[in-house]
């Protein structure tokens, strides 16, 4: 079921909370040996919000947008009484969280209920959903491939359908990339839109926190119940929240809907292409444009993450360097060799690119890109040719959703099912500054023509 | 640059900073900065006028 559906049924008490979470949780039990994509399950407390939802309801009170609907959290993301992982084994040894992170309170603000916390690629340095410490997540479409990372548990979670909303996070495509290889819808609003209060920290100038679904509305339910100024997130924006939920019927008639070109066509397989293509036939997008610098755009972003990475994590590297899954720490270490000068410069040109790409939104409404080159590749792949040229697998992925984040700019991936192989791959559409709404109505236009879908996997086993 | 360039500037880099490193994690480490040395390149080869701004505003 939808998380729409079941808030309506709970709202409606054609079915109660408690019976949702206990098949939630059931499913859990049951599915995830396989996909790995929980590392803790909050059991006790979600039946006792479960309960109390019910309660309230039989008492009389409003039934929230997301009433009796289960959700979980990439474990970045603070939950009380939980040590906040980050996929990390030293964060095992921190205490407690002594409180919700603010997305999690707003969401169960609106009647949602956490059901538990997901896996991640350690400090969520990786595209790849792979985990020293917790073991790989697993696609739900196939087993032995990636989700893609790094809130990989999230990808699995709910392209397997253990869930119908997950949080992410986003900091140069950690929400899109697992959203492409697990089939899911995926939103990483504005840089500053949602807050980041009482989330494990990568990069400060590129995070963002964000949700995963299996519908449109499912996504924009519950970022709108997230929306709103957060004063304890320096970054979250001075803005009253826009709902975009009640414009998702406006559909995209009137928008103004071009392909990106040049550099989001190098690289990219047939299976993107094609994929990118069923969208952009839809929706009638026959303009291409260029999004000028892009390649370089990446590389800033590369630096910048490596260095602030590698700033975040000096003290870790110098006293527990054994204790980080290697594909992790040899990064960062690089990373904490990157000279000052260079990411100055990228911090720079950062500005320059942003100006540059927000004149192309003076005539277009939303851009269409591939949100990865490839579907799911196989756990365990290291490297994989771009361009002619074998280069590492797990700094890459992100090629296509990297220069898009790094200006902040909002993006849902939308799915496409079958693209290759029976797997699914995603597509990205890119709006202006604050324009959620847009790429959300765009999502909702191609899902209900029938071209964008979440597809549902087999049950494990069958 | 040569891998020992690179290699020197590992081992005098991370003992300044005080990271130890093992001689098995160097290959790795190498190939990412060599990667990310790239990438500062191709950043630093756009030329910006002096009075370009960064793009993070700290607000008082």
């Amino acid at each position: 079921m939808t998380a729409a559906a079941i808030a309506a049924a709970v709202g409606s008490r054609r079915r109660s909370a408690r019976e949702v979470i206990a098949a939630t949780l059931a499913g859990i039990e049951r599915r995830d040996k396989t996909l790995n994509a929980f590392t803790a399950i909050v059991a006790d407390r979600a039946r006792a919000r479960a309960a109390a939802i019910d309660a309230e309801i039989a008492g009389g009170a409003a039934a929230g947008p997301l009433a009796g609907v289960p959700f979980a959290v990439k474990n970045l993301i603070d939950i009380a009484g939980l040590p906040t992982l980050a996929g990390a084994k030293i964060n095992r040894d921190h205490p407690p969280a002594a409180a919700d992170a603010m997305l999690v309170t707003r969401l169960e603000k609106a009647g949602a209920v956490l059901v538990g916390a997901l896996n991640m690629g350690e400090y969520a340095y990786d595209f790849t959903g792979e985990n020293s410490h917790d073991g790989p997540s697993r696609n739900p479409h196939d087993l032995t491939r990636m989700t893609g990372g790094s809130s990989g548990g999230s990808g699995g979670a709910v392209g397997g359908g253990l869930v119908p909303i997950a949080l992410g996070s986003d900091t140069n495509g950690s929400i899109r990339v697992p959203a492409s290889f697990c089939g899911t819808f995926g939103l990483k609003p504005t840089y500053g839109r949602l807050s980041r209060a009482g989330s494990f920290p990568f990069v400060a100038s590129l995070d963002h926190l964000g949700p995963l679904a299996r519908s449109t509305r499912d996504l924009a339910l519950a970022y709108d119940a997230m929306q709103g100024h957060d004063p304890l997130d320096p970054v979250c924006a001075q803005r009253p929240a826009e709902p975009a939920t009640p414009l998702l019927d406006r559909g995209a008639g009137g928008l103004r809907i071009v392909r990106a070109g040049g550099y989001f066509r190098d690289g990219a397989t047939a299976e993107a292409l094609s994929a990118l293509d069923r969208i952009a036939v839809a929706l009638d997008a026959r303009r291409e444009v260029e999004i000028p610098e892009a390649a370089r755009a990446r590389s800033a972003a590369y630096v910048i993450t490596a260095a602030e990475g590698a700033a975040l994590h000096l003290d870790r590297l110098r006293e527990r360097p054994g204790d980080f899954d290697p594909e992790v720490r040899d990064r960062l270490i690089a990373g904490a060799l990157i000279p000052g000068i260079a990411v100055a410069r990228a911090q720079k040109f950062r500005r320059w690119y942003r100006d540059a790409v927000l004149r192309l939104f003076d005539e277009v409404d939303a851009i269409l890109a591939p949100a990865t080159p490839f579907v799911a590749p196989p756990i365990g792949q290291k490297s994989f040719v771009l361009n002619g040229k074998e280069v590492p697998l797990r700094p890459n992925i992100g090629i296509y959703t990297q220069p898009i984040s790094f200006i902040g700019l909002p993006v849902v991936a939308v799915p496409v099912p079958e693209a290759a192989g029976g797997l699914p791959i995603g597509v990205q559409i890119i709006a202006a500054p604050w324009r959620e709404d847009i790429a959300l109505r765009i999502s909702h236009h191609v899902e209900t023509a029938g071209v964008a879908r979440a597809p549902w996997p087999p049950e494990p086993g069958e | 640059m040569s891998d020992q360039d690179i290699d020197a500037f590992i081992d005098s880099g991370t003992r300044l900073l005080g990271i130890p490193v093992h001689d098995e994690w160097r290959g790795a480490i190498r190939l990412h900065l060599v990667i990310s040395l790239d990438h500062a390149r191709n950043v630093a080869e756009f030329p910006l006028p002096d009075e370009a701004d960064p793009a993070p505003v700290f607000t008082a």
